[in-house]
This record gives structure tokens, C-alpha cells and sequence, in this order.
């Protein structure tokens, strides 16, 4: 593999993409990875990037004929750098696919260019619903935060959690984890006892959680952004709301593989919904385990299976075009595709170009030592319910 | 009832806290009339350093806070004596630029170093958890830091009012051409007290990891909450930043819990009203200087 890192010049990049038409013919097809790589969304990239390597390692760079170059972007999750770097991908790069976003306004920056350039974009992280109606060439293989919350809230409703208190940060996905929730727990017969929505750069959740115990549910929902978890469950359990046997539940991304172990043991016990868990019982995903954990040291977590299976895609949809390059061919080569993933079976939607993939419940619990995500059930073939109730 | 005491128990750790963190700055601004937005930087390195001491070298928690301290006042005296004595003569503008290029220095630094995400201290399992006292929940780690926290105001008071070190601060603070001329090392005397309040600085960094979270985001994440203790206690003793830290550290908490939809504006409700109120905070010395 070979990664090209520096900038190209931008000049009269507007003028000429709209004279622009994807490249035929051509011995590379070229693919550009924008990830954040730095800044507070740095773990994202580097997982995806880790993936995306791993996957060409294992695959080797050539397919139908045709050797593939990734070119890596750090856009930082500024969807300002996002659209740029997208445009001097498309027009100076001349690349066949753009691919990874870790957040939303960075997927929804670029998807514009997408459309013009007929190029396809691969959603590999963000996870809000609208994205891929955004654009006729989107294609995400991450997850969308519906797909876990209402799952949850369906779990909940139906295992003897009446009362739920939640706590969420007042942010996009945040209030979107909030409303899937509290949509399909209330349907379900549950009651919200008290909702708290939470600043996004919250220094303390003392008086939060003070709150939540006073309320006092059958278990709290959470969601907070990546990194806040740790210090979210260590004031819970400071708090003694484990002992006053309120449960934490929430979409799986709080307990994210790569945060869990430095959690400790207040984590053991919560329960969430989610695509991934490092501890799925399948061949596939223990071999993904393996190779991951020896090549970069650490465990895979939902972010990094996200760029395992976008890669794949990519591979897969040329080998079905025959190396063909053309952007609306790719993307009928996509819809409908199957495969088994690390994170078990999962189809691209025909109709949505979402993804369609099971959604399992998990309970933290200690494994040789460490703790994981260990799945006791499982809702299969979940679709983005944000866009089917439209 | 109980829950009122809880969370003034909450309040006031979270105030001791904010005092810990900032009044180095406080003494930096205040006392050496030099705007220092990285502050918080020393606080992170503090932080950092106790967290690698506990989680990579495996010291004891109450070994590592000593050394976060000693360390980032070392790496305080360090910076003073090579970058920031250069800029006490000028002008406020250039000690900003100054100090906040090097705060976004400090945040690449770590992030490159350290990664970005957030790190935890392991902490020995006596702090963790609450007790309860006649109904009142008691939270271990926050009790301890209202213990060392309180402990090092009273120090601090006593050190700045009846040392001989304290009359030496003050004179080369007041004058520092006539405080020379009676021999008192001017430099050094600022460059021992920037290194304490840099030390002071890691030692709240090192602290606040559990309750505030450690990111290398830190120092710019928390500038804000500094420069506002500051004002709102005006900077010419440490008195006036304890109170303010306190009185904010209380209304946050409390205004979070009681009106949770209003939560985070409390704490700058506070500071405007205190601000409009008192605009030298409330022991600020009316523009002397």
C-alpha cells in the first residue's frame, strides 16, 4: 500500500470540477480517506485508518486488475476541510471514491460533490439518519443512532425497566438518541421520569446525577460523546446509584471497546444496544480481533469495523463492476450487497443505501481480566428506522 | 434537607477545586500583573504526569500528587526563566498572544504524545465511593479534596500575610525598583512564585482528572472558568479568588440541579451580575496601579 499524505495545490479546483468526469480506464483506482486524525475525534480516524490497512494487508491492494491507493486526509472533523480536501481529492486527485467522516456536518459537507462528481462517498463513522439521503451516492457502513436507540428502548419497555430518567448531551446525536429512545420506550408502557439534557462541554455531572438518584428509576438513559463516558460512570457509581440499584442503559457507543477498560469496574453491569462488540462469538470476528490487536496493540471498537467493512465494500463493488469505474455502476453494484462482517451478517439497503446489520444487547462484564460488551441478545436485521417512518 | 446538604457538600468541592486550579493565576495576574492564559497548561501537565506515574509506573496516588506538583512547578521555573521574563515589561496584548500560542503549543504537544482521548487516574479504592452522614451523602474524593484544598489555603494565606517570603512578594509586587534597591532579588522572587503557582496549577490538574475529566483539551476547555474566578474575586489577594471560586463552584452546582434547563448559564449569570455589581470583583482594589 502506498499513502500519499501531502497537498496538492487547489487552485481553480471549482472551475474545473464541473467540466469533471470520473477517469476510465485507468490501471489505479484511487480512493480518498478523509478522517479526522487529529483533534477530539482523533480515536475515529486512526481506528478507521487502522481498519482500512488491515483490510489491504489481508487482501493485498490489487482487485480485478486494478491496484488501489488510498490517499489520507485529515480533515479534523471541520466540515470546512472536509469539503475542501473532498473537492481537491475529486479534481487534482482524479479519485474513484471518498470515504470515511467521522461526523455528520463532515459526511453532509461533502455530500454535494458527491452528487456532481458521480463520485461514491462511503460513510464509515457518522451516524445521523439523513446522510444518505443526501446524496444518490452514499453509501454508509457505519450505523445510524436510531438503530440503537429505539432498539434499547424496545429492550427496556419489555424487560421490567418501568420508570427511565435520561441523560443526554444537548447536541445532535444526542437529542436523536433521546427522541428513538423515548419514541419506542414510552410505546412500549415505559415512563420518563425525568429528562435531563446536558451541556456538551459539561465539566461536572454531580449535580446531574444527584438529580437522576433523587428521580429515582429503574435505570438511566445515557448518551454523552465518546471520551465523557468514563467520567460519566465513575461519578455514577461515586454517587452510589449503582448500589441504589438504578441500572445504566443507552445506545452502545457510550461503552465504546476502545474506552471500556479505562472505565473500571463501575462500568460492569450497564446494558446498551449496539452493532459491535470486540467479544462477538463469531469466527470472522475473532479472527478480525486477532489480526487487529497484533498489528496496531489495541482492540478494534464499532468505528474501526465501520472502515473494515467500508473497504471491503469498495473491493467488492469493483470486483462486481469488473474494475469498472463509473460511479452510478458502482453504486448499483452496492445496493442489495451481503456479507458477513466482524460484526456479523449485514446488507446494504437497495433502497436506502443504508445499512442494514443485527443490533445486539449487551452487558459489561469481566473476561479474562478485561472488560468487554458480552451480547445475550439479539434484534436481527435492524433498519434505520429514522428514514422507514418518514 | 439532605439533599440541600449534598449538594452544598458538591458545591463547595467543586469551588475548592476551581480554586486549587486557579489561583495561581490569580497570582500571576494579580500579584505579578502578567496575563498567563496557559495556565491551564501546567494544570494539564500535572495531570498527565500523576496519571503516568499511577497507571504506567504503578505509584501510589498520594505518592504521585507531591510529584505532579514538583514537576510542573519545575517546568513553570523552566519557562519563566527562558520565555516569560522576557515579557513582563510588555504591554498585556503581547503576554496574550504570548500565552495562548503557547496553550495551543501544549495542546498539540499532548495530543501528539499522549493521544487524544480522555485518560483516567487510577485511584486507591479508599476514595472511591460515598458514605453517608446523618442522611447526608458524602462523596470520599470530594471530601478529600475539600481536605487539601482547605489545607493549602490556609497555608497560602498564612505564607503570603506572615513570611518573610510573603512582605518580599508584596514589596517587589508594589515597587519593584525601590524593592530592588532595598535588596530584594526582584526576579528571583517572581520566578519562585511563578513556579509555585504552576505547581499549584498541577497539582489541581492532577486532582480534578476524575471529577473534570483529562483531555489534552484541557487548558483551553477550562481558561474560561480561571479568568472568570479571577475576575469575579478580583486579584489582589487570595481571599477574594477563594470566595469567588466558591460561591461559583455552589451556584453551578445548584443552579444544575435545581434548574437543570438553566444549568449552564448560571455560573455566568453569577459572574455578570457580581461584575456589573463590583468591577474589580468583589476585593478588587479600585485601579490602583
Amino acid at each position: 500500500m502506498f499513502i500519499r499524505s501531502h497537498m496538492l495545490p487547489a487552485a481553480g479546483a471549482v472551475a474545473a470540477m464541473l467540466a469533471l468526469s470520473p477517469a476510465h480506464g485507468q490501471e489505479t483506482v484511487k480512493i480518498g480517506l478523509i478522517l479526522p486524525m487529529t483533534g477530539g475525534q482523533a480515536s475515529t480516524g486512526k481506528q478507521i485508518d487502522n481498519a482500512v490497512k488491515l483490510y489491504m494487508q489481508q487482501n493485498g491492494d490489487t482487485v480485478a486488475g486494478k491496484k488501489i491507493e488510498v490517499i489520507l486526509k485529515d480533515d479534523a472533523a471541520v466540515p470546512d476541510n472536509t469539503k475542501r480536501l473532498a473537492q481537491e481529492l475529486i479534481v487534482n486527485d482524479k479519485v474513484n471514491f471518498i470515504a470515511g467522516f467521522g461526523v455528520t456536518p463532515a459526511a453532509l459537507a461533502a455530500a454535494p460533490l458527491a452528487t456532481q462528481a458521480k463520485v461514491p462517498e462511503i460513510v464509515m463513522a457518522a451516524g445521523t439518519s439523513i446522510i444518505t439521503e443526501r446524496s444518490p451516492y452514499i453509501v454508509r457502513t457505519s450505523f445510524t443512532l436510531a438503530q440503537s436507540s429505539t432498539i434499547i428502548g424496545d429492550w427496556a419497555a419489555k424487560n421490567g425497566i418501568k420508570k427511565v430518567a435520561t441523560l443526554t448531551s444537548d447536541y445532535a446525536p444526542g437529542n436523536d438518541a433521546l427522541n428513538f429512545f423515548k419514541q419506542n420506550f414510552t410505546a412500549g408502557g415505559g415512563e420518563i421520569v425525568e429528562e435531563v439534557k446536558v451541556p456538551l462541554q459539561n465539566p461536572d455531572f454531580a449535580p446531574f446525577l444527584q438529580r437522576m438518584k433523587d428521580s429515582k428509576p429503574d435505570a438511566v438513559f445515557v448518551f454523552v460523546p465518546a471520551g465523557q463516558g468514563g467520567n460519566f460512570m465513575k461519578q455514577y457509581a461515586e454517587r452510589g446509584l449503582d448500589k441504589a440499584g438504578i441500572k445504566v442503559i443507552g445506545p452502545g457507543d457510550v461503552m465504546d471497546d476502545d474506552l471500556l477498560n479505562g472505565m473500571g469496574d463501575a462500568a460492569l453491569g450497564t446494558v446498551t444496544a449496539h452493532l459491535y462488540s470486540a467479544a462477538h462469538p463469531s469466527a470472522a470476528n475473532r479472527e478480525f480481533v486477532a489480526a487487529y490487536k497484533k498489528a496496531f496493540g489495541q482492540r478494534p471498537g464499532f468505528m474501526a469495523v465501520g472502515g473494515y467493512d467500508g473497504i471491503r465494500l469498495i473491493y467488492e463493488a469493483l470486483k462486481k463492476t469488473g474494475g469498472k469505474t463509473d460511479g452510478d455502476a458502482l453504486i448499483a453494484a452496492m445496493k442489495g450487497m451481503k456479507w458477513e462482517s466482524p460484526r456479523g451478517p449485514i446488507m446494504i439497503d437497495p433502497e436506502t443505501r443504508d445499512i442494514v446489520q443485527n443490533i445486539y444487547i449487551r452487558k459489561v462484564e469481566k473476561v479474562d481480566g478485561e472488560l468487554y460488551n458480552v451480547e445475550f441478545a439479539t434484534f436481527e436485521a435492524v433498519k434505520d428506522s429514522g428514514k422507514t417512518k418518514k | 434537607m439532605t439533599t440541600l446538604f449534598t449538594i452544598l457538600f458538591d458545591g463547595v468541592a467543586y469551588g475548592m477545586l476551581l480554586f486549587v486550579l486557579a489561583c495561581g493565576l490569580a497570582v500571576t495576574l494579580g500579584l505579578m500583573n502578567f496575563v498567563n492564559l496557559a495556565h491551564g497548561a501546567f494544570a494539564m501537565a500535572g495531570g498527565y504526569i500523576c496519571a503516568v506515574l499511577v497507571n504506567n509506573q504503578g505509584w501510589p496516588f498520594f505518592s504521585a500528587l507531591p510529584l505532579a506538583f514538583v514537576v510542573s512547578a519545575l517546568i513553570g521555573v523552566a519557562l519563566e526563566r527562558t520565555l516569560y521574563r522576557h515579557l513582563y515589561t510588555r504591554s498585556h496584548l503581547d503576554q496574550v498572544l504570548f500565552t495562548i500560542g503557547l496553550t495551543f503549543m501544549s495542546v498539540a504537544a499532548v495530543d501528539y504524545i499522549m493521544g487524544s482521548s480522555r485518560i483516567f487516574i487510577k485511584l486507591p479504592a479508599a476514595l472511591e465511593g460515598q458514605f453517608d452522614l446523618f442522611g447526608v451523602g458524602i462523596g470520599r474524593y470530594r471530601l478529600m479534596i475539600i481536605v487539601i484544598c482547605g489545607l493549602l489555603t490556609v497555608a497560602l494565606q498564612l505564607i503570603l500575610s506572615k513570611t518573610r517570603f510573603g512582605s518580599r512578594l508584596r514589596a517587589a509586587v508594589d515597587d519593584p525598583r525601590a524593592a530592588g534597591g532595598l535588596g530584594i532579588n526582584v526576579p528571583k522572587v517572581f520566578a519562585f512564585t511563578f513556579a509555585f503557582g504552576c505547581g499549584l496549577a498541577g497539582l489541581g490538574g492532577a486532582l480534578s482528572a476524575e471529577i473534570l475529566g483529562l483531555d489534552p483539551y484541557f487548558p483551553l476547555k477550562f481558561m474560561i472558568y480561571f479568568l472568570i474566578v479571577v475576575t469575579v474575586g478580583g486579584s489582589s489577594s487570595i481571599t477574594g479568588p477563594f470566595l469567588a471560586s466558591l460561591l461559583l463552584g455552589i451556584g453551578d452546582v445548584a443552579g444544575k440541579y435545581y434548574v437543570p434547563k438553566m444549568g449552564p448559564f448560571v455560573i455566568y449569570t453569577i459572574m455578570i451580575v457580581i461584575l456589573i455589581w463590583r468591577p474589580n470583583g468583589l476585593f478588587g482594589r479600585a485601579a490602583a496601579r
